[in-house]
């Protein structure tokens, strides 16, 4: 099944890897103006996970994340404007200024709203597989989570569920080692999360250096048989984050985790890595387009209005 | 008591509240391929005390499947198909059991419509059913619908008869949002008129069964008939009472229930579950914040503030019954006037015809 996946264009991914990157850089650099009343989880770090994955996507599959979703939503083709506008409480907003960085949600390119509930989206992921099912059209959806949410009960039930009915979804585990500050060898009896997968029937594979190529061939290899009933798989990416768990700082200082950690993370860099192996020309004209982008979505925020205070009581029950 | 209104060109028959459930959900099945039934069960040869009873052979195993013990990932299954467009059905055959489903229906199928700027939808249908008798005990005998009440974005619906069963699920089917459905064990077996057509009861509009004058009293859920029971009762004694059936509590009609206390100056809620926080509560309060020029006499009754036991002599004291009803009611009425139902009678009124096991 491989052959039909097209070959990946570094270029593309680095655009996406850079967009991210300077999306929520950006986000830091304006944090402490309080312009952004909103709890950030920043993705810095870990972008090659979601741009990897979603690279892999066709235009109609479905995404779900979590609160720490901004690199999702970008890399799955999320309107940056809108996104912005959210992380502003604007009414222009992705979610009309009602759900925050949390709860980002773009259904016009099938990104599931977001939650802050540790594993809350992904049997809703099921839920969503099970229409795309039923619709025949060879649509698959993807669930990211952290390593935190394989800790919940519904991570279970929902692997068994996925498997029982062959679902189209692809688990998309983004192990950054933290469950907030508290590391795995607190959380874990043993490290074999693929192992555990794998006991309810469902293929699983590592990516344990969070190689961008090598995440989007495995999610390439891992989705093109789902698209014709092949059943679930699942995919632990290892990655770090490089931030704090909430806010725009670093927290190397605080004693939960030392700056050694993120050295080997940093140098292997994937936004440094495919943009050195990119013409400089063609590198260059793409940094100057992700920079007019995120400076585009920036006005466009800080220039939207507010929500009237009316709208507090709009869509609490759907008409 | 009185026959609900019905909308619709139908051929009234008596049906029981179980056929009635089945048969509006046969119904909205035909109609709209996009509704499905699942939870733990609903395929098995007891369908769910028979109120998913042919529905396998009618749609199949893709629309009518039995689920694992996993109801919280099932409900987070629910909220993400419907998002997709299907509007399912989830079953549970206790309500007990739906403490397993609150993170998914509190925090994900009540606020997706809202939080995410109205570009989702979450129509969906959570079954569950109240038990009572034959030593329920305490987690089979729950009537927790205050909880799902506070919630916005959910609704909550207790038809009593089973004319209003069919209807209300019709409704809720039909409903762009998640509706919590109570059901009552005891209610499966009453038998009301039930057209066959197709028709809807709808959020938001309470029926008055009785037009007494002494005494607005509201019954929620089994409650009503329990309420029925001890107004029978009370008929020796002259008391006339306004009985109001809200069927909907979120939304509730309160201002039906306002006017007729506007009339009464007196107000009791029976409840089937406690009173703390509950929707007697809420009931009080509503009536007494848009009341307040004239003086209104409130009470409430409900589960005793304990567990449910499982023994008869325990049990039997935990419930309001039509005689402590009538009791409560009489002295609200006539205060200091010596009253006390007809012992015989009252035992009649208060016969289960239910046997166990479940």
């Amino acid at each position: 099944m491989i052959e039909m996946v097209p070959e990946p264009d570094l270029g593309r991914l680095y655009y996406k890897l850079r967009l991210i990157r300077r999306a929520e850089e950006e986000i830091a650099r304006i944090y402490p103006s309080d312009k952004i009343k909103s709890p950030v989880h920043l993705s810095i770090g870990q972008e090659a996970v979601a741009v990897g994955i979603c690279d892999a996507l066709r235009p109609d599959d479905v995404v779900s994340g979590t609160y720490r979703s901004h690199a999702s939503y970008i890399a799955k083709g999320g309107d940056l404007p809108a996104m912005f506008a959210e992380l502003y409480g604007k009414d222009t907003g992705c979610a009309r200024g009602k759900g925050g960085s949390m709860h980002l949600v773009d259904m016009t390119h099938y990104l599931l709203g977001t939650s802050a509930v540790v594993g809350t989206t992904v049997p809703i992921t099921l839920g969503y597989s099970l229409a795309l099912q039923r619709e025949g059209q060879g649509r698959v959806a993807v669930a990211f989570f952290g390593d935190g949410a394989t800790e919940e009960g519904v991570f279970y039930e929902s692997l068994n569920f996925a498997a029982l009915h062959r679902l189209p979804v692809l688990f998309v585990c983004e192990n950054n080692f933290y469950a907030i500050h508290t590391p795995i060898p607190k959380r874990w009896a043993t490290r074999n999360l693929c192992e555990r997968v794998r006991t309810y029937g469902i293929t699983a594979q590592q990516v344990a250096d969070s190689g961008v190529l090598a995440i989007r061939r495995l999610a390439a290899e891992s989705i093109a048989p789902m698209r014709t009933g092949g059943g679930p798989a699942f995919l632990e990416c290892h990655t770090y984050r490089w931030r704090e768990h909430v806010g725009p700082a670093e927290d190397y200082e605080a004693g939960y985790r030392s700056r050694d950690e993120l050295l080997p993370w940093q140098e292997n860099d994937q936004m440094m890595v495919l943009g050195a192996a990119l013409p400089v020309g063609e590198r260059d004209a793409i940094d100057a387009q992700v920079e007019q982008e995120i400076a585009g979505a920036i006005d466009f925020a800080e220039n939207s209005p507010f929500p009237e205070p009316k709208e507090l009581y709009t869509d609490v029950y759907a008409e | 008591m009185s026959m609900p209104n019905s909308a619709g060109p139908a051929t009234p028959r008596l049906l029981r509240y179980v056929d009635a459930l089945r048969e509006g959900v046969a119904q909205e099945m035909e109609r709209d391929p996009r509704v499905f039934v699942f939870g733990l069960d609903v395929d098995d040869h007891k369908a769910i005390q028979g109120s998913t009873r042919g529905l396998p052979q009618q749609f199949g195993p893709t629309r009518v499947f039995n689920t694992p013990l996993s109801e919280d990932a099932m409900t987070g299954v629910a909220i993400g198909a419907a998002m997709a467009g299907l509007r399912p059905i989830h079953v549970h055959i206790r309500m007990d059991f739906l403490m397993l489903c609150m993170n998914q229906l509190v925090n994900m199928a009540s606020k997706a419509h809202y939080m995410y700027g109205g570009s989702v939808k979450v129509p969906m249908v959570v079954r569950s059913m109240i038990g009572k008798s034959w030593g329920q005990g305490a987690q089979h005998s729950q009537g927790l619908h205050a909880l799902f009440m506070h919630i916005p974005g959910l609704k909550v619906v207790a038809p009593s008869n089973a004319h209003d069963a069919k209807g209300c699920m019709i409704a809720a089917i039909r409903d762009d949002n998640p509706v919590i459905f109570v059901e009552h064990r005891l209610l499966y077996p009453t038998e009301a008129e039930v057209p066959e057509a197709s028709f809807t009861v709808d959020p938001c509009r309470a029926r008055v069964c009785t037009h007494g004058g002494d005494i607005t009293v509201v019954g929620i859920s089994n409650m009503l008939l329990e309420c029925l029971r001890a107004q029978e009762l009370l008929s020796s004694a002259g008391v006339h009472v306004d009985l109001i059936d809200p069927i909907w509590l979120v939304p509730m009609d309160i201002e039906t229930i306002v006017q007729s206390v506007r009339r009464t100056g007196r107000l009791l809620v029976v409840d089937n579950a406690w009173t703390n926080c509950g929707a007697s509560a809420e009931i009080l309060a509503r009536v007494a914040e848009r009341v307040s020029d004239c003086p209104v006499q409130m009470s409430r009754m409900g589960f005793a503030a304990t567990t449910c036991p499982p023994s008869p002599t325990l049990e039997h004291e935990f419930y309001p019954n039509p005689a402590k009803i009538a009791l409560r009611i009489h002295e609200m009425v006539q205060p200091g006037v010596h009253w006390q139902p007809d012992l015989e009678k009252a035992a009649l009124a208060y016969q289960i015809q239910f046997r166990g096991p479940f």
